[in-house]
């Protein structure tokens, strides 16, 4: 450390100047404190040492390595490594538990829970909502409503191939374009839809003529949705006497889905997802509220 | 009336002081002497309870039953829970821990009325430490004399040997005071077991090497610079003295003027004035933070009052009358200068008020966790989605229900709610009695999380105040929590 040459002796604080001079004021020679230096020179070694040590600086068309070999993605990937093998035991038991006993077991029914609400928000989320409230044409997964079933099976079955997807396992069956394919008379269209709204009590336009609805409910639609309109969970046609619209309950929106049809997609999940993550999904879904026992 | 020449006295001490001393001084190197006498004793005593308490602690049991840890005082940091004797704390009741802070802050500032830094002399860690650290010191390389006389002769070899051999003794008791620490952590004999063995966890070693540092550092070389540089305690402490809290006092209207044995003899003889004290800086010698008290009250000054048993030493020896210095005033000493009564007043407004709101702190302490619940619980309204609309046109509400059970027993509690007309409760994954009342199960000592749906009749409107109260099925204990029924 190089000190400057001492000075004169400052007569106001005693301390001696450096000797140099601007405009009469003078420099005290007040060294920093040799803790003060010694942790910037550690520092300053510290740094080259960690530059040495650790991927560092960029290359032309690379980039220093380290001499440790260190990678962030190799430390991601033991960091996900550990974390599988801390839930090894709980995913195993998972896998080797039936559907309909988890429930009984609360520590794993739990896990199955926190697994499932975490590959929900990763995959089901951006259609089904964050918290499973759905939107227009994508079901609510909350309510007691189900197109395809609501049992823990239906669910994982649903879950596990889709709708109308690319498995040949999946769910089929559309609403069929009963306008564009010049299957309905528009006058027909608009008393069916009529009749539609009526079965669960909404109001109709007045001087609608139910009677003719119902006929044209009867020849063309009963056969999906039965002759009620109570819907059938075999080929995802959903009951029209409830409360519950997935695309909405105005005559407009009902005269849409006559006249171009209906049929929304849920892609298979096979394949994509393991096993023990549908089965967390499955359970998950159950419990949001809507589920059906057996 | 007599505060015009106290003051006066005081500032001109504190002026001499600051005429001696620059803002900054480079360290002195001090080899405090051993003394015998009263305070030294009860500083052994102290040392020894308070070292004894903090080394052994950790191996007191306590049955707790088959669910807890039998460790009287335990730091249960992963399964979120502290033990202390027959009290048990949760997480979410930490304001006890505030509530000791609280006391421990008013126990003192009530020390500090009634004598001064007292804390400092006998109690603060650093002080008993740094005397164990002295002790050891003394014996391994001698008294102040031989030290001072080792350090001018350089005497090279003996002095590594002896200080090789000191530091050694002051690694292993800043090892132990790191391994007593972690006791508290964790299970103390198990721990112990494992230390030995090098299974114990990774943390555990960190803790020890940071806390063998810090002691070996503290008590072995920052001392007294600690008390006089680090500690904010003794410059908060100016604003929280009086007049009448007793320090160790040079009583100068004895002691002065000062001088030798024959000079002040032959003063006295003369009829001239001559004061007790002979000047022979025994009270100086012995200080462990280099203080000469003679100049008063001073910051550096721990206030542990080994000048004290130094000066009744030498007093005894040449017969004069003890307690030159003592435990005074200096509101005293200027008294008996002006020939006024001496006055102590222990119960005085500052001492009422510290010891009263310790009584209130204290008392409110003890009467909440006598009347506190062992039954917790919290309900949060689920935002996404807010409500849903069931098949039926009912809407139906999703709660998050988090239940505490404090006991050490599985309890059933049946949870209901209130405050709309034909609402229905179901617990998902619940069971339900025989009363149709939802039923939670709790295992001993745990929380358990729960998912409620609470479904309204008919057209409920967009907010109600709901009340969930949780029935403990067996004793009947309730614990109640309010949120709101949320509706198009």
């Amino acid at each position: 450390m190089a000190h400057e040459t001492q000075g004169p002796v400052d007569s106001v604080t005693g301390v001696a100047t450096t000797g140099h001079s601007w405009d009469n004021i003078q420099e005290l020679n007040n060294p920093l404190p040799r803790w003060w230096l010694w942790t910037f020179y550690a520092t300053i070694v510290w740094a080259v040492a960690y530059c040495i040590a650790y991927p560092a600086w960029p290359l032309v068309s690379s980039y220093t390595t380290g001499v440790f070999g260190w990678h962030s993605r190799e430390a991601i990937e033991a960091d996900l490594a550990s974390l599988k093998s801390q839930r090894a035991g709980m995913t195993a038991k998972l896998a080797d538990t039936p559907l309909e006993q988890v429930a009984q077991d609360p520590e794993l029914f739990a896990f199955a829970r926190a697994q499932g609400k975490a590959a929900f928000g990763d995959n089901c989320a951006p259609c089904h909502g964050a918290g499973g409230a759905g939107a227009k044409g994508y079901p609510n997964l909350n309510d007691d409503d189900w197109l395809w079933g609501g049992t823990l099976a239906q669910i994982e079955q649903t879950i596990r191939y889709g709708a109308r997807s690319t498995s040949d396992k999946g769910h089929q069956g559309s609403m069929p374009a009963f306008g564009r394919d010049g299957m309905l008379k528009r006058q027909d269209i608009s008393q069916v839809a009529d009749y539609v709204r009526s079965l669960s009590g909404l109001p109709v336009d007045r001087g609608a003529d139910l009677a003719a609805g119902a006929k044209v409910f009867a020849d063309n639609c009963a056969a999906c949705h039965g002759d009620k309109g109570q819907g059938n969970q075999d080929l995802g046609a959903p009951n029209l006497t409830d409360q519950i619209w997935l695309f909405g309950s105005s005559k407009a929106t009902i005269v849409e889905g006559l006249v171009n049809g209906r049929g929304g997609v849920m892609p298979t999940w096979h394949g994509r997802l393991d096993d023990t993550t549908i089965k967390a999904l499955t359970l998950y879904v159950h419990s949001l509220g809507g589920g059906r026992p057996q | 009336m007599a505060d015009a020449p106290l003051a006066g006295q005081l500032t001109s001490h504190a002026a001499e002081r600051a005429d001696e001393q620059p803002l900054y001084v480079p360290r002195k190197k001090i080899y405090p002497q051993a003394v015998k006498g009263r305070f030294r004793t009860i500083k052994w005593i102290v040392l020894a309870v308070t070292l004894g308490i903090y080394y052994f602690l950790p191996f007191i049991r306590w049955d707790r039953g088959p669910h807890a840890p039998n460790q009287a005082i335990l730091v249960d940091l992963p399964n979120h829970r502290f033990y202390f004797f027959f009290i048990e704390i949760w997480p979410q009741e930490v304001y006890y821990i505030t509530g000791l802070l609280i006391l421990a802050a008013l126990t003192l500032f009530l020390m500090n009325a009634v004598a001064g830094r007292v804390w400092c002399g006998y109690l603060c860690p650093q002080t008993v430490w740094t005397d164990l650290f002295y002790a050891v010191e003394r014996l391994i390389e001698g008294d102040r004399r031989e030290r001072t006389k080792r350090a001018k002769e350089k005497a090279i070899l003996e002095i590594v040997t002896l200080r090789i051999l000191k530091h050694s003794i002051w690694l292993l008791i800043a090892w132990w005071t790191g391994g007593a620490w972690v006791l508290y952590f964790a299970d103390a004999p198990t721990l112990v077991g494992q230390l030995l063995t090098f299974q114990a966890p990774a943390i555990a070693y960190i803790w020890i090497g940071i806390l063998t540092f810090t002691t070996y550092t503290l008590a072995g070389f920052m001392r007294e610079q600690v008390c006089t540089y680090m500690c904010p305690w003794p410059r908060i402490q100016a604003a929280l003295t009086d007049e009448y809290a007793l320090n160790v006092t040079y009583r100068y209207d004895r002691g002065e003027p000062r001088g030798s044995m024959k000079k002040n003899e032959a003063l006295k003889k003369q009829g001239l004035p001559a004061g007790d004290c002979i000047d022979c800086d025994q009270c100086v010698a012995v200080c462990p933070t280099g203080v000469d008290i003679r100049k008063g009250l001073q910051l550096d000054c721990i206030q542990c009052g080994l000048c004290i048993d130094a000066c009744n030493t030498v007093m005894a020896k040449i017969g004069r009358a003890p307690n030159l210095i003592a435990y005074d005033t200096d509101m005293n000493v200027q008294a008996r200068i002006e020939g006024r009564p001496e006055t102590r007043r222990i119960v005085r407004p500052r001492t009422i008020l510290y010891a009263g709101l310790i009584v209130t702190v204290g008392a409110i302490m003890l009467v909440s966790l006598a009347m506190r619940h062992t039954t917790d619980l919290s309900v949060m309204h689920d935002r996404n989605p807010l409500f849903v609309r069931l098949s039926d046109g009912s809407i139906r509400n999703g709660f998050t229900i988090r239940v505490a059970n404090k006991n050490l027993e599985e309890r059933r509690y049946a949870l209901e709610v209130e405050g709309l007309p034909d609402a229905r409760l179901d617990v998902v994954g619940g069971q339900v009695d025989q009363a149709g009342r939802a039923v939670i199960v709790v295992g001993p000592d745990q929380t358990l999380e729960a998912r409620a749906l609470v479904t309204a009749g008919g057209k409920p409107p967009s907010s109600t105040g709901l009340r969930f109260t949780l029935t403990d099925t067996a004793s009947g204990e309730t614990a109640h929590a309010g949120d709101h029924f949320m509706a198009p």
